[in-house]
């Protein structure tokens, strides 16, 4: 027989979400390869792992956010029922606090909390929804001067993550249970991230769990009593954390059989590398012929690091001819391709103001340009005429990067390039950037693959919007990358 | 700008204005002469929260002034003629105008467009209609729009009763704010599990009641209609959001200052009649006014970002 045991408390043998064999492919790309995962009461679990290893992945398919292509998820409700899907996710007290904040900023504090509490109606409401958010806001994080009124958009950004995690901890009609916590303390400072991490540790203590998502090691062996590490969309190693050293961890997430950074000839890019040409004040720089490459985890700056040097180098109307910096856009749909345009024109872009005769496009040298380009890096089509959508997603970003080397422009600015691009492709286009390395031109790379960043000559390493290592030759190793994008030192420094 | 501090701008443009229109008419201070001045200001308020529903949800509407049109069509003729016929018409325009947001959302149209084409639809309805200025308006409409309630004249009376219900429907209640969340962030209302496309169509019917009101109202002042009698109301609505402090995206808005922002743009022609101001330039003019308050309104939102800026170091 299965008795309730009031207060919500489930009995600690029933896991709260059990993940079995999922898998979720987006085309061939796989996301999550067969990844088993049970997480029980009481439990906080770090979930660790590099760039693309498939942590969101999981804890999408974990929240019923996405459901898996192979496999199965089962959520271990109170009274003994299972279930699947996001909404029976909901019914389990699992919440999600994501990284990317997702509160309103048009509304008051407690108004966003009638976001996720649907029970939140008739009269009353708001007192319910302040007295909620109020309560959740001075357990986690006493002293905090958030006022339940005020609105989001008027919150720094610290507070406002604040409220997002309160959120995620605020009592309801299904109290958490579950509560998915991804990178909770990225812009929180020292103090009140140790508020949070007492919290979480308060609150698993009390039968609660917690899957913790975080790049500061210290952090995550502060709480975690069980780490799991994935790798290429599967877990591969599952400890308590006390079996783990924050050394171990790092060789952990790093490739298992390591393989030496592909044949660098040091002896050729000792030869083509000249004096520097770009210095930025975050301390960025590079030189002439050189491959610079942005590395650490997404999203710590080096997007913005290099749309800040591209915007100070472009721009300028007397230069439209000869350009000081072209751009090789990562995200094409937003900041690369044409949609409605032909390859061509798509090609020719940046080109466009020395393909001019009398203010008009001399249309013969944009067909023996493009044809030339062509040839030149193999774009598979019979017609440049096309649709640029024609195209599969590889060849796009050959466009995009026959734009921009079609330019007479010494720099390249490369913002993550290789993403959803097949592996030939990515041959050709390693290829393309070496030969025209050699040529002279420098170009900065922003990559999220670790094999990528490996073939370039100099590594800058981001963390938190700055710079946290610079490596070059022998030192640029995925072991140094990893340990340069986490933080190693305890929480509190 | 701070959301406690957004109302001031509407509400001190409108006593400027209305003082400005004191100091030349002195007589307009009186209960009639407020009646007259504020008359016809009651339905392009109305067409002012229409418009704010849409505004409120990132999209807008640019078919406001030709659906009124309509409605005042079908007011005056199918409405008095037949009741129970006009008013079945009108629940439908209303269903068609949720079913419009919906379609926006679905198919991710740009609501500007698909607005724009509705526009030429309504119109063309309201022509076959009426095809000649016509009609009569309901003696039920005629009563309530011209009714007299002790000291305080009707028009404002209907503006406050406006600003307030729409003001606790939208700011306070909980379906208003979900419908100001899907402006704001319509990606976490999904990640919630609230369908943003019925909420969006939600919006869109209020729209549609809201813009349904407005054409009654106007035959009920007019007595009778047009199928060009409110096509200005597209143009005026947007600007009254604005002047009241909306924002076209965000989901930022606020019914008071829509219906305040109305009240100054209908002032507007009134107090450049009393100028003696010829009636060609009274659009120009009205909108010189506009561009002078969003001004006012830009350098006080950068004064505020600077403190802002220094508050956090």
């Amino acid at each position: 027989m299965e008795v309730a045991t009031g207060a919500g408390r489930p009995k600690p043998d029933v896991p709260l979400v059990a993940l079995s064999g999922a898998c979720v492919h987006f085309g061939a790309v796989r996301a999550l390869d067969g990844v088993s995962l049970t997480v029980s009461p009481g439990e906080c679990v770090g979930l660790m792992g590099h760039n693309g290893a498939g942590k969101s992945t999981a804890v999408n398919v974990i929240n019923g956010g996405l459901t898996p292509t192979d496999g199965q998820v089962r959520y271990g409700h109170e009274d003994g029922r299972k279930g699947t899907g996001a909404a029976r996710a909901r019914a389990c007290g699992i919440r999600s606090v994501f990284q990317e904040l997702s509160l309103c900023p048009n509304l008051s504090v407690l108004e966003n909390l009638r976001v996720p509490h649907r029970d939140l109606t008739g009269f009353g409401w708001r007192k319910t929804a302040a007295g909620r958010i109020a309560g959740a806001l001075d357990e986690i994080f006493p002293g905090h001067r958030i006022e339940p009124g005020m609105i989001v958009g008027d919150l720094t950004l610290a507070e406002r993550q604040m409220v997002e995690i309160a959120a995620g901890f605020a009592g309801g009609p299904t109290p958490p249970r579950l509560v998915i916590l991804d990178e909770p303390t990225s812009s929180l400072d020292a103090s009140i991230a140790r508020q949070l991490l007492e919290h979480v540790r308060r609150f698993c203590a009390k039968g609660g769990a917690v899957i913790f998502i975080s790049h500061m090691l210290g952090e995550v062996f502060e709480v975690a009593s069980r780490i799991d590490v994935m790798k290429d969309g599967k877990i591969i190693a599952s400890r308590p954390a006390s079996e783990f050293t924050q050394q171990g961890l790092i060789d952990a997430m790093g490739h298992v059989a390591n393989e030496k950074a592909v044949a660098r000839a040091a002896v050729e890019s000792s030869q083509r590398i000249g004096e520097e040409v770009l210095k930025t004040p975050e301390g960025l720089s590079a030189r002439k012929g050189e491959i610079v490459g942005l590395a650490g985890l997404a999203g710590h700056g080096q997007a913005e690091a290099l749309a800040r040097f591209f915007m100070s180098r472009s721009g300028k109307l007397a230069r439209v001819k000869d350009p000081e910096a072209a751009f090789v856009a990562g995200d094409r749909g937003r900041d690369g391709v044409m949609p409605l345009w032909s390859i061509l024109r798509n090609l020719t872009l940046t080109h466009l103001p020395s393909l001019t005769r009398r203010g008009l496009v001399d249309r013969v040298a944009e067909q023996a340009l493009g044809a030339d380009w062509k040839k030149r890096i193999g774009i598979r089509t019979d017609n440049l005429g096309n649709l640029i959508l024609s195209l599969s997603g590889g060849n796009q970003q050959k466009v995009l990067f026959a734009r921009a080397l079609a330019s007479s422009a010494p720099i390249v600015v490369m913002d993550d390039p290789m993403r959803g691009v097949d592996v030939g492709t990515k041959q050709e286009a390693y290829d393309m950037i070496r030969t025209e390395a050699a040529n002279g031109r420098t170009f900065l790379w922003y990559s999220t693959e670790t094999d990528e960043v490996c073939q370039c000559d100099r590594v800058f390493v981001f963390r938190n919007g700055q710079i946290s290592a610079e490596l070059t030759g022998d030192g640029i190793t995925e072991e140094n990358i990893l340990a340069a994008s986490f933080q190693m030192q305890g929480a509190g420094a | 700008m701070n959301g406690k501090y957004r109302i001031l701008l509407p509400v001190l443009s409108l006593t400027v204005l209305l003082a400005a229109v004191f100091y030349l008419q002195p007589r307009a201070m009186s209960y009639f002469g407020l009646n007259l001045l504020f008359n016809l200001a009651v339905p392009i308020a109305l067409a002012t929260i229409a418009q704010m529903m849409i505004i409120m949800v990132n999209d807008i509407d640019l078919s406001v002034g030709t659906f009124v049109s309509f409605v005042a069509c079908v007011t005056a003729t199918f409405l008095n003629d037949a009741p129970l016929v006009g008013a079945a018409i009108l629940l439908a325009s209303i269903l068609a105008y949720a079913a419009i947001g919906a379609l926006i959302h679905i198919r991710q149209l740009p609501a500007i467009v698909v607005t724009l084409g509705m526009s030429f639809v309504w119109g063309g309805l309201a022509v076959l209609l009426l095809p000649s200025p016509g009609g009569a308006a309901p003696t039920w409409i005629r009563t309530v729009m011209t009714v007299k309630p002790p000291l305080v004249p009707m028009a404002v009376v209907a503006c406050i009763l406006i600003a307030g219900l729409t003001h606790v429907l939208i700011m306070r209640s909980s379906t208003g704010t979900l419908l100001r969340a899907v402006g704001g962030n319509a990606q976490a209302v999904a990640r919630s599990g609230w369908s943003v496309t019925k909420l969006k169509a939600g919006a869109y019917a209020l729209a549609g009641f809201f813009g349904v009101l407005a054409g009654i109202c106007l035959v009920g002042l007019t007595t009778s209609a047009d199928a060009n009698i409110a096509l200005r109301y597209t143009l005026l609505s947007i600007a009254g959001v604005i002047l009241g402090g909306g924002e076209f995206t965000g989901g930022r808005v606020s019914p008071v200052g829509a219906v305040l922002g109305a009240l100054t743009l209908a002032l507007a022609g009134s107090f450049l009649s009393f100028m003696r101001l010829s009636p060609d330039w009274q659009i120009g003019a009205q909108g010189a006014i506009l561009i002078l308050v969003l001004a006012v309104r830009l350098i006080f939102s950068r004064r505020s970002r600077k403190w802002k800026g220094a508050e956090n170091g």
